[in-house]
């Protein structure tokens, strides 16, 4: 019983290992390959139109609800202490710092890691991959590098671009419905945010494009077993993106809080 | 001269290949046959560098392409052409874009030189006015002839088809067995072919090689190995039911 489990324990820990291992060689790759020329702009630029323009309606939604919702439920306690014009800082707060980088990631991640490692495998499977080596092409510079620049780029614009949406939802709230003043709601959003508020998220983001990256286009890379490989592949990117969204979001906001 | 040397290859535990030895001659055409699954497109693999072998040696006219860094083999990979299985097309590319890949990825050539080069190679297969076209329109044997296409753009000096006639009609089976002949012809190249078809292997093979067990039981002439004695090579070339071979092939508790 005891010797089962250990037995269980060891290849769970066997398998973690060779995932950490496989997903740092490709990241190094990765970043190997970036200076080598060719930079495929082309595909560079298709990648950030997929992963940035498209992603707008989504983000938009999303983001504009968040922050309705947030302003709400602040609203809710804010009330009770007839301090309702914090709400304002509560919102760009807690959209810049917390909301934006992390929402943002995760429809990120559903969206665009799904649809990468859906992508990728479907290629692996179909050696397409092979096709690309026996080509004397290498995959990871043809197919990771381009992903990986359209990603860092765009998911920290979209987030400044979520945080935008998430404080007009506080504001349609705010100002709409629980009669702050315009310039209130305004001067209140500005005066609590600062730089920091809003390169940290920043930073947050641009190590969650990587993770969505790295993740979605390792499971790609090795599945295997036809349309159910490709099927399981794709689920095992979402889930691992989302886990290490959040882990990684916890260990930054400690960084952060701490270093200040 | 391709030379393979003691290679032996595993998959989690598993003995695809047993330190197999082949010698394959310059300027031939050579069919490696076997069952399902024995090893054949690994062996494949192994040839043009795409797998690396646990152990033993690949040498292409003399160098060792196992003990290569990645340059050096892309160097020896642009002397190969190769058809997958099920074509390999890019999705997500023209059929001008998949059939010029390699001229826009490696060569400074103007977009007018990569297509008109492109389309003489779709011409040598018989395939005209599908260039914009993306490959999920075409049809299995098209994809074929595409991927053939994409494989003599560079000029190759060694070809390699994975099942060529696997997945097709008999019809277009044999009109791709008359376009791996010409193209050997024209174009004077190595060929080797996998394959359990054996009716593609005798029309297009100088040697014939048999792959069972993880090694070359059998290589010879294809008269040789129609007529060969050994009850292995017989039962597989007439594709007896009965025989040496069984492993996979007993239902006899089902029935």
């Amino acid at each position: 019983m005891l010797k089962d489990l250990a037995v269980i324990l060891g290849k769970r820990f066997i398998e973690f290992v060779r995932y950490a291992g496989g997903t740092s060689i490709l990241l190094g790759e990765t970043l190997f390959w970036i200076p080598v020329p060719p930079l495929r702009k082309r595909h560079i630029l298709e990648q950030m139109s997929k992963i940035g323009v498209d992603s707008l309606p989504i983000v938009s939604l999303i983001s504009l609800f968040t922050g309705m919702v947030l302003a709400l439920q602040s609203a809710y306690q804010m009330q009770k202490l007839s301090a309702e014009m914090y709400i304002a800082s509560l919102v760009a707060l807690s959209m810049t710092r917390e909301l934006g980088p992390v929402l943002t990631a995760l429809i990120v991640a559903g969206r665009i890691g799904a649809s990468i490692t859906a992508e990728v495998g479907t290629m692996k499977v179909t050696e397409q991959i092979d096709a690309l080596e026996t080509l004397a092409t290498n995959p990871v510079k043809y197919l990771v590098v381009p992903r990986f620049l359209a990603l860092v780029i765009m998911i920290p614009l979209l987030t400044l671009y979520a945080d935008a949406i998430g404080g007009l939802g506080g504001y349609l709230i705010g100002v709409y419905k629980l009669n702050i003043s315009h310039s209130m709601y305004m001067k209140m959003s500005w005066e609590a945010l600062t730089y920091k508020d809003i390169y940290t998220g920043l930073i947050k983001s641009t190590f969650f494009a990587v993770i969505i990256c790295i993740i979605a286009c390792f499971e790609g890379m090795k599945a295997e077993g036809g349309a159910e490989g490709v099927g399981k592949a794709t689920t095992s990117s979402v889930v691992t993106s989302f886990i290490l969204i959040i882990a990684s979001d916890c260990f930054f906001t400690a960084l952060f809080y701490f270093l200040t | 001269m391709i030379e393979i040397i003691n290679v032996c290859k595993s998959f989690d535990g598993h003995k695809v290949l047993d330190n197999l030895n082949l010698n394959i001659q310059t300027g031939a055409t050579t069919v490696i046959i076997g069952r399902s699954g024995c090893g054949k497109s690994v062996l494949l693999k192994h040839i043009i560098g795409l797998l690396k072998p646990d152990s033993g040696h690949v040498l292409i006219d003399g160098k060792d392409i196992t003990r290569m860094d990645e340059k050096e083999l892309n160097d020896v990979r642009m002397k190969f052409g190769m058809l997958f299985q099920g074509a390999a097309l890019f999705d997500s590319l023209t059929i001008l874009e998949n059939v010029g890949f390699a001229m826009l990825e490696h060569t400074s050539a103007s977009m007018a030189e990569v297509e008109k080069r492109s389309r003489e190679c779709l011409a040598l297969v018989g395939l005209k006015d599908i260039e914009n076209k993306k490959p999920a329109e075409l049809s299995g044997g098209m994809r074929k002839r595409v991927g053939l296409a994409r494989a003599i753009l560079v000029r190759p000096q060694i070809m390699l088809y994975d099942e060529p006639t696997t997945g097709v009609d008999p019809i277009m089976g044999d009109s791709i067995n008359d376009l791996i002949i010409k193209l050997h012809t024209k174009l004077n190249v190595t060929s080797i072919a996998v394959t359990h078809d054996m009716t593609s292997a005798y029309k297009i093979a100088d040697r014939i090689a048999m792959l069972y067990n993880g090694k070359i039981i059998s290589d010879g002439k294809p008269e040789e190995i129609e007529n060969s004695k050994d009850p292995i090579v017989q039962q597989f070339v007439t594709g007896a039911g009965t025989g040496p071979i069984t492993e996979g092939i007993d239902f006899e508790h089902l029935i």
